[in-house]
């Protein structure tokens, strides 16, 4: 139960146990057993009430006093998390939230039990609670990095190590916790899945300040935290203090936990952390917009989620904004603009078409450059002559039904005309970008041929010009060796001999 | 008393040791990870003004030795001094190159954020970077035949050119001491050339800088000094003297077909000569 994914798949089960068990009380971690009279209400027998129109409006236009208190927590809560979850994704410490999310719970207990022994009955003040929750949440870092440091234990057992340790303590304690008279009332429990419902103004003046805090610290220290997340070896040959830095990062990540405690719970908070961090790099390459977008993201997602969980008072609401802020990420995920699914297929798809005209017009070129008169003008030749799909097929070894296919494109695009049935003539247009496609063809070709001994990759060779990529004097020197070769000539002569044969190796 | 009299150096030993003219001296140090100690006992001086290869094995040390004189590992023993003084005294003065493969390139920054990092200690805490910064950072850019590239996100670059901009980020800091970790590993013909140049380039203005080298056949090439390491110093000084057939089976031990093929290249040039 330590990722991100089991812990969305965690809430889905709460909340299908909650669709599918309308006495609430469920069997796995203790939570309120006592459905509130305000909950009774949406889920009838087995089937979950859909909301009337009225309470549709009344919610959207955040009537409820309460509603508008909790939507205001929740979001400040979301944008703050957002904001910290990308420096904690980039980092990659997004496990290191979830084991200090797990460590606050001891800390409540005992926060508890001290609170009460010092004034019986004032156990339940709640900034002290939080405070206890925070302590904890630290003492779990400071374990985890003091196993690392001494032990030969490899980082993922010494983070089931500490979360388990410290979430077993937190649940004995609890059960001492319940058995005080006073223990039992207080509640406590809702740390664990979150209570929404109840946040009071108070609370949200505590978040409030806590994020605030955070959102201040990230601005001030945002090129800090840049240079550790991405490089902490150079940063620390600096001088940056990358220990302190690191442990200030996951200072703020226990400040969001213990503001999160309250709305979504321990179990779940994480994914307040890291959901909308991980959806916005799907959005952009950017990290001052990645930051911004994940807080959109996570101030959003848990807005929109508290107002479902309005509408549907009877099912969890911690849960309910955890998945609504899936669905945010899901999305993200689809149709992202930088790097979603979508974009990747529709890029692949145009690569491929990319390709396929490159291959065309180089098949048009060669079939051609016989017939034409190297010395003169190649563009201006090529126009007049008329081709066929039959010359093309054996140019490259591809079928006649995508040979069909391509042309027909080329037709579209301008870059061949149909003369005669089956018969096919290069455009002006057409006949440049030949010429152009071919022309950086073989100066590539020549250019591996002479000098590189490893290719630079990431190049297309028919359609990025030499000039991008090469160093002026390379290409010189290439047109160079080109001149001397074939004199009067604006596109070398290929280096092999052209056939279908020939082209499955380039 | 007296025993601590005995065992403690004298004053003008340390000097010698450490002469302060020098940009990097290294005492009789040891690195150990966890028990196992990677390299021991090392006694080096680097030359001012000089192209120094660092030449060994795999697991010879060499990322150690540099991560050691960087305060980044821990040392067991011995002790390091940067043009003469201790090394969080001269940061400002010594430039870094880390193992391309050490960070995640998939960051969501572009070529001029990356370089611009290496003036980060220069812009101090809590301040942004600025346009004068950024400025820098291009020109830096500039010089190793990147500044074309400036606005693209890191993973779009090809190995070679994500190599050439760690080597401007460290630029940037103009340091007097240059410390790289494979920069020549897995790069394209064109990006060994653009390093290369920088690298002269650097020692035409004085700079002393340190280079982990993979590649046995460029050293003569490239570097005035070796430094042939595998967990001990096995030898240091110019080019011409030290890096022998000898002294290479010394460090390489019994990889021979790698020896042989160098040697065979060596003798070539010797009787070219």
């Amino acid at each position: 139960m330590n990722s991100v994914p089991t812990r969305i798949g965690f809430a889905l089960v709460v909340v299908a146990v909650w669709f599918g068990n309308p006495s609430g009380a469920a069997a796995e971690p203790p939570h309120d057993t006592h459905p509130s009279r305000a909950t009774a209400r949406s889920l009838s027998r087995d089937r979950l009430e859909w909301p009337s129109w009225d309470d549709v409006t009344r919610t959207l236009l955040l009537r409820d006093y309460n509603t508008r208190i909790v939507a205001i927590g929740t979001t400040m809560l979301g944008v703050a998390a957002g904001i910290v979850g990308v420096f904690t994704l980039l980092r990659r410490r997004s496990l290191l939230g979830d084991v200090i999310s797990h460590s606050t719970l001891p800390g409540i207990a005992i926060a508890f039990l001290v609170m009460e022994a010092i004034e019986p009955g004032g156990g339940k003040w709640l900034p002290g609670l939080l405070i206890g929750a925070w302590l904890a949440g630290l003492a779990g870092i400071v374990c985890t990095k003091l196993i690392l440091r001494f032990t030969r234990i490899k980082e993922d057992a010494a983070l089931a190590i500490v979360l388990s340790v410290f979430f077993g303590a937190g649940m004995a304690l609890f059960k001492v916790v319940q058995d005080i008279p006073s223990g039992s009332q207080a509640g406590l429990n809702h740390f664990i899945l979150g209570k929404t419902a109840s946040m009071v103004l108070a609370d949200v003046w505590i978040i409030a300040e806590v994020s605030l805090a955070i959102v201040v610290i990230i601005g001030l220290l945002y090129k800090e935290f840049t240079l550790l997340s991405f490089d902490d070896k150079f940063a620390a040959s600096q001088g940056w203090p990358i220990f302190r830095l690191d442990l200030l990062l996951m200072l703020l990540v226990a400040g969001v936990t213990v503001i999160g405690l309250q709305s979504v719970g321990l179990l779940l908070v994480v994914a307040m952390l890291i959901t909308p961090a991980a959806a916005a790099r799907f959005w952009s390459d950017r990290l001052g917009r990645t930051t911004l977008i994940a807080a959109l993201l996570g101030g959003s997602g848990a807005f929109c989620g508290v107002l479902i969980s309005a509408m549907f008072p009877r099912l969890a609401a911690g849960p309910v904004i955890v998945l609504t802020g899936v669905c945010f990420f899901l999305v993200s995920m689809s149709f992202g603009v930088r790097r979603g699914v979508v974009v990747r297929v529709a890029m692949h798809r145009q690569l491929k078409a990319a390709v396929g005209r490159q291959h065309i017009l180089r098949a048009l070129f060669e079939f051609l450059e016989p017939q034409c008169n190297p010395t003169a003008p190649m563009s201006a030749q090529l126009v007049n002559h008329i081709v066929s799909a039959s010359d093309l097929q054996p140019m490259r070894s591809w079928t006649p039904k995508r040979l069909r296919r391509l042309l027909r494109v080329a037709e579209r695009s301008d870059f061949i005309a149909a003369v005669r049935a089956g018969g096919y003539r290069l455009t002006t247009r057409g006949a440049e970008l030949a010429h152009r496609v071919v022309r950086n063809h073989r100066l590539w070709e020549l250019y591996l041929i002479e000098y590189a001994d490893i290719a630079p990759s990431h190049v297309d060779r028919d359609a990025d010009d030499i000039e991008h990529l090469l160093a002026p004097d390379i290409v010189e020197s290439l047109e160079q060796l080109l001149s001397q070769r074939y004199p009067h000539m604006t596109v070398p002569p290929s280096p092999h001999a052209i056939d279908a044969t020939s082209e499955l190796t380039t | 008393m007296i025993r601590s009299v005995l065992t403690q150096p004298s004053r003008s030993k340390i000097e010698n040791e450490h002469p302060a003219s020098s940009p990097l001296s290294i005492h009789d140090m040891t690195v150990a990870y966890h028990r196992k100690p990677v390299i021991w006992d090392i006694d080096y001086t680097a030359p001012q003004g000089k192209l120094v290869a660092i030449v060994g094995p795999n697991g010879a040390g060499k990322s150690t030795l540099i991560s050691a004189v960087l305060d980044l590992v821990p040392k067991a023993s011995g002790e390091v001094r940067v043009f003469g003084e201790e090394y969080h005294k001269q940061r400002n003065r010594v430039g870094y190159v880390p193992q391309r493969e050490s960070v995640d390139w998939d960051f969501p920054v572009n070529a001029l954020n990356v370089v611009a990092m290496g003036l980060y200690r220069k812009i101090g805490w809590c301040l942004p970077v600025m346009r004068r910064h950024r400025q820098t950072a291009m020109e830096a850019l500039d010089r190793v035949g990147m500044a074309d590239y400036a606005k693209r996100q890191i993973s779009q670059l090809s190995g070679g050119q994500q190599q050439r901009v760690f080597l401007a980020r460290a630029l940037v800091q103009d340091a007097d001491l240059y410390l790289m970790d494979e920069p020549f590993a897995g790069v394209d013909a064109s990006t060994e050339r653009a390093i290369v140049e920088i690298l002269r380039e650097l020692r035409e203005r004085g700079k002393t800088t340190l280079v982990v080298h993979h590649d046995l056949q460029t050293v003569t090439e490239y570097f005035d000094h070796v430094l042939l390491l595998n967990m001990r110093l096995v030898a240091t000084g110019p080019t011409s003297e030290v890096f022998t057939r000898e002294n290479l089976r010394k460090t390489y031990g019994g990889k021979l077909a790698l020896l042989d093929q160098v040697g065979h290249k060596m003798t070539l040039g010797e009787s070219a000569r």
